[in-house]
C-alpha cells in the first residue's frame, strides 16, 4: 500500500528544481548581500528604534488583517457556494479585484475613500474613528489587497463537500450549527488555515498601496518596507538587504509554523476520520 | 451548485442564511464595490470620450500588451510548477513537507521591491551575473526577461497553494482506484486528477493572472520604465497619475480591472462545458456520481 | 474596436522584437530621468529633432523613461543604458559619479551649474488665505496643518526640509539648532507625510486636508490643470530654495555606443534659445535673462538660496540631515 500512485519522483524533482532556480537562489543572493556586513552593523540596523517600530505595525497590522479576513472570507466564500442570490456570478468575479488594480491605485483609491470628507471616512470621523493616514488605515489597506486568498482557497473545498455527509449528520439528529462547526469545519479548516497564512504573508510585504494611506510617520505609521525603500534612497544597498533579511527570517518562522501546524491538523483530522 | 440549495437537510434556516448573506456582501460592498466604483467614477470623470482617448494613447496600448505577454509567458510555467508540487505534496508523504510548503509561501511575504532589488544583486551591472552577461551581449534586467523573472517570483505561488489544500481534502482513493483498475500515469492524471482539481486550478490561474497583470513593485524596479517600451500597465499608471492625469491613470486601471474580470468569462466558459458533457454523458452512460 | 486589436497586437510584436534585437538601426539616445518631467520633454525632443536633422542631415531616435528621481539613478548603476541623465537633484547625479558613469566635473561641462532651469518651493494655500500664511514661520505656529510629501525618501520632501532649515538659518541669531527646533516644529504640524509629490497633492486638493501645501513652483500649474484654478491660491515666501535640476552625459553609455556627438548636442540644446522658451512654458525658470523677462508675468521674483550657498552641496547635505541619524531622523528619535 506503499505509494500506489505514480509520479513521485518526477513531481517532486520538478518541484525541487524549479523552486531553487527561481526561488532559492535569488534569496541567497539576497542573504549573501546581506552577509558582507560585520554581525554588529546588522544587529544595529536590525534593532534599530525605528525598525523595531515598523515591525510591530507590519507584523500587527498584517496579523488584524488577516484574522478580518479568515472571518468574512468563510462567510463569503459559503454565501458564494452555498446561497443563491442575485446578481452572484458579478460578485462572485469582483473577488480577484484587489490583485488586478495596481497596488498604488488600490492605495489612492482607499485613501480617498477613508479619508475625512470621502464616501467612507465622512460616516466614521463624526464618531471619532480616523482611518486614512493612521495604523488603522494600513490594516484597511491590508485587508483589501489580501481579500482574495481566503475566499478563493476555500471556494473549491466548499463546492467538493459532499453533501451525504451533512445529510448523515443531520439524520443522526445533528443540528445545523453542530453539523457544521463539528463536521464541516474541521474538514475546511486546513483550507481556511491555509488562506489565512497566505493573506498575512501577503500583507506582510506589502508596500505600493499602503505608503498612500498610513501617513508614514516614523516610530507610529511606517512599515518596514518603507524602510527597505528608504535605505535605497540612500544608497545604502547592504542596510536594505539587512531589513531585508529580518522579514525573510521571521515569516519564514512564522509560516513554517503555521504550516506545521496545519499537517498537524491536517493529519488528525485524517486519522479521525478513518479512525471513526 | 443550485443542486445544494434543493436539499433540506444541508439547508440553513432562513435567517441564518439572510444574515450571513448580508455580512458576506456588506463586506465585499465596503471593501471592494466601493473601492471599485471610485475608480471608475474617477476613469470617467472626464466623459466617456475622454476615457477613450486616454486608452488609445500608444503608449496605454503598448503598456497593455507587454501586461498582456509577460501574463501569458508567465502563466504556463507556474501551472505547470503549481500541478507538479500539489501532486508531490498531497499525494505523498515524505520527511520536510511543511518545510516544502513554506518555501513556496515565502515569496508572498517578501516585498515585491526586496524581489526586484534581489534581481538586480544577480542580473545587474554591479550583481553576481552582470559583467558576464553585459559581455555578452545579453540584456536581462530593464529588459522583458527581468520582468518575466520578477513575475515568475511573485506569482509563484498561487496554482501550488490553491491546489495543496484541495486535494488534500479530496483525498486519493480515486486516483489510487484508477491505478489500480490499470490506468496509466497521464490516463489517470487527465480523467480522474484534473477533472476533480479544474475549480481549484481555475481559481489558481485566475489569481495569478490577476497577480502578474497587476504587479507593480518588482516590475517597476527592473523595467527601466522606457515609455511605449518597457512600461507595463500598473507602470504607467503610476507615471501618468504622477503627471498629473488623472482620468489616464483610472482609466488605465479600469483596463485592469476589466483584466481580471475575465474569471467570469473562463468560469462561465467552463461551467457551460461541463453541462454539455454531462448531458451528452447522461445521454449514453449511466450518470456517474457527482462529487 | 477592430483598430483597437490591430495596434495592440502589432504593439505586443513590437515588445517582442525590442527584447530580441539590441542593435539600433538609427542614433538613438535614451533620456533618464525624474517623473514629472515628460511633459517638458515630450515638447523639447521633437524640437531637438528638428534642429538636429536641419544642423547635421542625421534623424535622431529619442526615447524617455521617467520615474522617481533617485531610483531612475539606481536603475542607471545597475545597467540601463542611458546616454543622459536629467535629474531633479545633485545628489543623484553625484551617485553616478561615485559609481564612474558620469564625469567627475560634470557640473562644469554645462552652462549654469549644468541646471538648465531652476524652480523653487511656494506655499500653496486654500483660497484667499483663511490663515493668512505669508512665510516659512507661520508653517511652524500652532494650529497649522503642513503637508508635504515625506521629507527623507522623496526629492521634493528633501527641497521642501532644506527650504525651511535655510529660511531659520538666514534668521537673525540663527544656527543649526535653532533651524533644527524650527524644522522640527514645523514637521509637528504635519498630519502626515505623502508618498510623494503627486500624493501630497490629492491629500491637499481633492481630501482637503491641511491649511497649506509646499510644492515645486511649476507643479502650481500642474494642480491648476487637474483641479482648476479656482482652488487655491499660490504663496510665494520671503526666502526659499533654488532648486536646481542637473543634466549629465553618461560616459560608459555613449562610449560603447557611439553617441557622445548626439548627447552632448541634447542636452547642450537646452540652452538654446527654443530649449529655454519650452522651459518658461513648462513653468520652470529659465537660465536665460531675456527668456525670463519675457515670461516675467509667470515668475514673480523672489530671493533664493541654493544648496550649495547654505549647505556646501548635496554631499553635504545629504548625509547631514537625511542619512539614518541625519537632524530628521534626530527630530523624530530624540523625543
Amino acid at each position: 500500500m506503499k505509494r500506489v500512485l505514480p509520479g513521485f519522483g518526477l513531481s517532486l524533482g520538478f518541484t525541487l528544481v524549479y523552486l531553487s532556480l527561481l526561488i532559492l537562489l535569488p534569496l541567497s543572493g539576497l542573504v549573501f548581500k546581506a552577509s558582507t556586513l560585520s554581525f554588529e552593523q546588522f544587529w544595529s540596523i536590525a534593532t534599530g528604534e525605528r525598525a523595531l517600530a515598523a515591525y510591530r505595525v507590519t507584523f500587527g497590522a498584517s496579523l488584524l488583517a488577516a484574522l478580518i479576513n479568515a472571518f468574512f472570507g468563510l462567510v463569503v466564500a459559503w454565501v458564494l457556494v452555498r446561497y443563491p442570490f442575485p446578481g452572484k456570478r458579478f460578485v462572485d468575479s469582483l473577488v480577484d479585484l484587489p490583485f488586478a488594480l495596481p497596488t498604488s491605485v488600490a492605495g489612492i483609491t482607499l485613501a480617498t475613500l477613508y479619508a475625512g470628507n470621502g464616501w467612507i471616512g465622512r460616516h466614521l470621523e463624526p464618531l471619532g474613528l480616523k482611518v486614512a493616514f493612521t495604523p488603522l488605515g494600513i490594516v484597511v489597506a491590508l485587508t483589501f489587497i489580501s481579500l482574495p486568498f481566503v475566499v478563493r482557497t476555500l471556494q473549491p473545498v466548499i463546492e467538493d463537500i459532499e453533501p451525504e455527509i451533512e445529510e448523515a449528520a443531520a439524520s443522526l439528529g445533528a443540528s445545523r450549527f453542530q453539523t457544521f462547526f463539528r463536521v464541516l469545519l474541521p474538514g475546511i479548516f486546513p483550507a481556511l488555515l491555509t488562506g489565512f497564512t497566505l493573506a498575512f504573508s501577503r500583507a506582510i510585504g506589502e508596500y505600493g498601496s499602503v505608503i498612500f494611506i498610513a501617513g508614514n510617520m516614523p516610530l507610529i505609521s511606517e512599515i518596514t518596507p518603507l524602510l527597505i525603500i528608504s535605505k535605497l534612497e540612500q544608497y545604502d544597498v547592504v542596510g536594505a538587504t539587512a531589513l531585508a533579511c529580518v522579514m525573510l527570517a521571521i515569516s519564514f518562522v512564522l509560516l513554517l509554523a503555521v504550516n506545521a501546524l496545519q499537517w498537524w491538523s491536517a493529519n488528525r483530522h485524517q486519522s479521525r476520520r478513518t479512525g471513526a | 451548485m443550485s443542486s445544494y440549495v434543493a436539499r433540506k437537510a444541508n439547508a440553513e434556516p432562513r435567517w441564518v442564511r439572510l444574515s450571513l448573506t448580508g455580512i458576506g456582501l456588506g463586506f465585499l460592498f465596503f471593501f471592494l464595490a466601493l473601492p471599485l466604483v471610485a475608480v471608475f467614477a474617477e476613469a470617467f470623470s472626464g466623459g466617456w470620450g475622454a476615457y477613450l482617448e486616454a486608452l488609445q494613447h500608444p503608449e496605454a496600448l503598448s503598456a497593455i500588451a507587454l501586461t498582456v505577454l509577460i501574463a501569458v509567458v508567465v502563466l504556463p510555467f507556474n501551472i505547470a510548477f503549481g500541478v507538479a508540487a500539489a501532486w508531490a505534496i498531497a499525494r505523498f508523504d515524505f520527511r520536510g513537507k511543511s518545510l516544502l510548503i513554506t518555501l513556496i509561501d515565502l515569496p508572498f511575504a517578501v516585498s515585491p521591491v526586496v524581489v526586484g532589488l534581489v534581481s538586480l544583486l544577480i542580473f545587474g551591472a554591479q550583481g553576481v551575473f552582470g559583467p558576464w552577461l553585459a559581455a555578452h551581449g545579453i540584456k536581462i534586467v530593464f529588459a522583458l526577461p527581468g520582468m518575466i523573472l520578477v513575475t515568475l517570483f511573485i506569482t509563484f505561488p498561487f496554482v501550488a497553494r490553491e491546489l495543496i489544500p484541495l486535494m488534500q481534502a479530496q483525498g486519493r482513493d480515486e486516483e489510487e482506484a484508477a491505478v489500480s483498475l490499470g490506468a496509466s500515469g497521464w490516463q489517470m492524471f487527465f480523467r480522474v486528477t484534473l477533472p476533480n482539481i479544474k475549480w481549484g486550478l481555475l481559481y489558481g490561474v485566475i489569481l495569478a493572472n490577476a497577480r502578474a497583470m497587476g504587479e507593480f513593485g518588482a516590475v517597476s524596479v527592473v523595467s527601466g520604465h522606457i515609455r511605449g517600451e518597457t512600461n507595463t500597465l500598473p507602470l504607467y499608471v503610476e507615471i501618468i497619475y504622477n503627471e498629473y492625469n488623472a482620468i489616464g491613470a483610472f482609466g488605465a486601471a479600469s483596463v485592469l480591472a476589466l483584466l481580471a474580470l475575465v474569471t467570469l468569462v473562463a468560469k462561465t466558459l467552463v461551467e457551460w462545458r461541463m453541462r454539455q458533457e454531462t448531458e451528452m454523458l447522461e445521454a449514453g452512460l449511466p450518470p456517474e456520481k457527482t462529487s | 474596436m477592430s483598430r483597437l486589436l490591430r495596434q495592440l497586437f502589432l504593439s505586443v510584436v513590437a515588445a517582442g522584437a525590442v527584447a530580441v534585437s539590441p542593435a539600433f538601426a538609427q542614433a538613438s539616445l535614451l533620456n533618464v530621468s525624474y517623473d514629472v518631467a515628460r511633459d517638458f520633454y515630450k515638447d523639447y525632443n521633437p524640437l531637438f529633432q528638428k534642429h538636429w536633422k536641419a544642423k547635421s542631415g542625421e534623424s535622431v531616435e529619442l526615447k524617455q523613461s521617467h520615474a522617481g528621481s533617485s531610483k531612475q539613478v539606481r536603475a542607471v548603476a545597475d545597467g540601463l543604458e542611458a546616454d543622459v541623465v536629467t535629474m531633479n537633484q545633485a545628489s543623484d547625479v553625484d551617485f553616478l559619479v561615485e559609481k564612474g558613469l558620469v564625469a567627475k566635473d560634470y557640473a562644469k561641462k554645462f552652462p549654469t551649474n549644468a541646471s538648465p532651469y531652476t524652480s523653487t518651493m511656494v506655499f500653496i494655500v486654500r483660497k484667499g488665505n483663511p490663515k493668512g500664511l505669508k512665510d516659512w514661520s507661520d508653517l511652524a505656529k500652532p494650529g497649522v496643518q503642513v503637508i508635504l510629501p515625506h521629507p527623507k525618501n522623496t526629492g521634493n520632501g528633501r527641497y521642501s526640509y532644506l527650504a525651511a532649515w535655510g529660511y531659520a538659518l538666514k534668521q537673525p541669531g540663527g544656527s543649526d539648532k535653532t533651524a533644527q527646533e524650527f524644522v522640527g516644529k514645523l514637521l509637528k504640524n504635519a498630519p502626515l507625510f505623502a508618498s510623494g509629490g503627486r500624493d501630497a497633492t490629492t491629500t491637499f486638493m481633492q481630501r482637503k486636508i491641511g491649511d497649506v501645501l509646499v510644492s515645486f513652483e511649476s507643479e502650481a500649474e500642474l494642480i491648476a490643470k487637474e483641479f482648476g484654478k479656482g482652488g487655491f491660491d499660490v504663496v510665494y515666501p520671503s526666502l526659499s530654495i533654488l532648486t536646481e535640476f542637473p543634466v549629465a552625459i553618461v560616459e560608459k553609455t555613449v562610449d560603447k555606443k557611439g553617441t557622445r556627438k548626439q548627447a552632448q548636442a541634447y542636452l547642450e540644446y537646452l540652452w538654446s534659445k527654443d530649449g529655454q522658451e519650452n522651459a518658461a512654458q513648462n513653468y520652470l525658470r529659465p537660465r536665460d535673462a531675456e527668456v525670463l523677462k519675457k515670461y516675467a508675468a509667470q515668475f514673480p521674483a523672489i530671493k533664493t538660496f541654493s544648496v550649495d550657498e547654505v549647505f556646501g552641496g548635496w554631499s553635504k547635505a545629504f548625509p547631514a540631515h537625511f542619512k539614518d541619524g541625519g537632524t530628521f531622523d534626530q527630530i523624530y528619535l530624540a523625543k
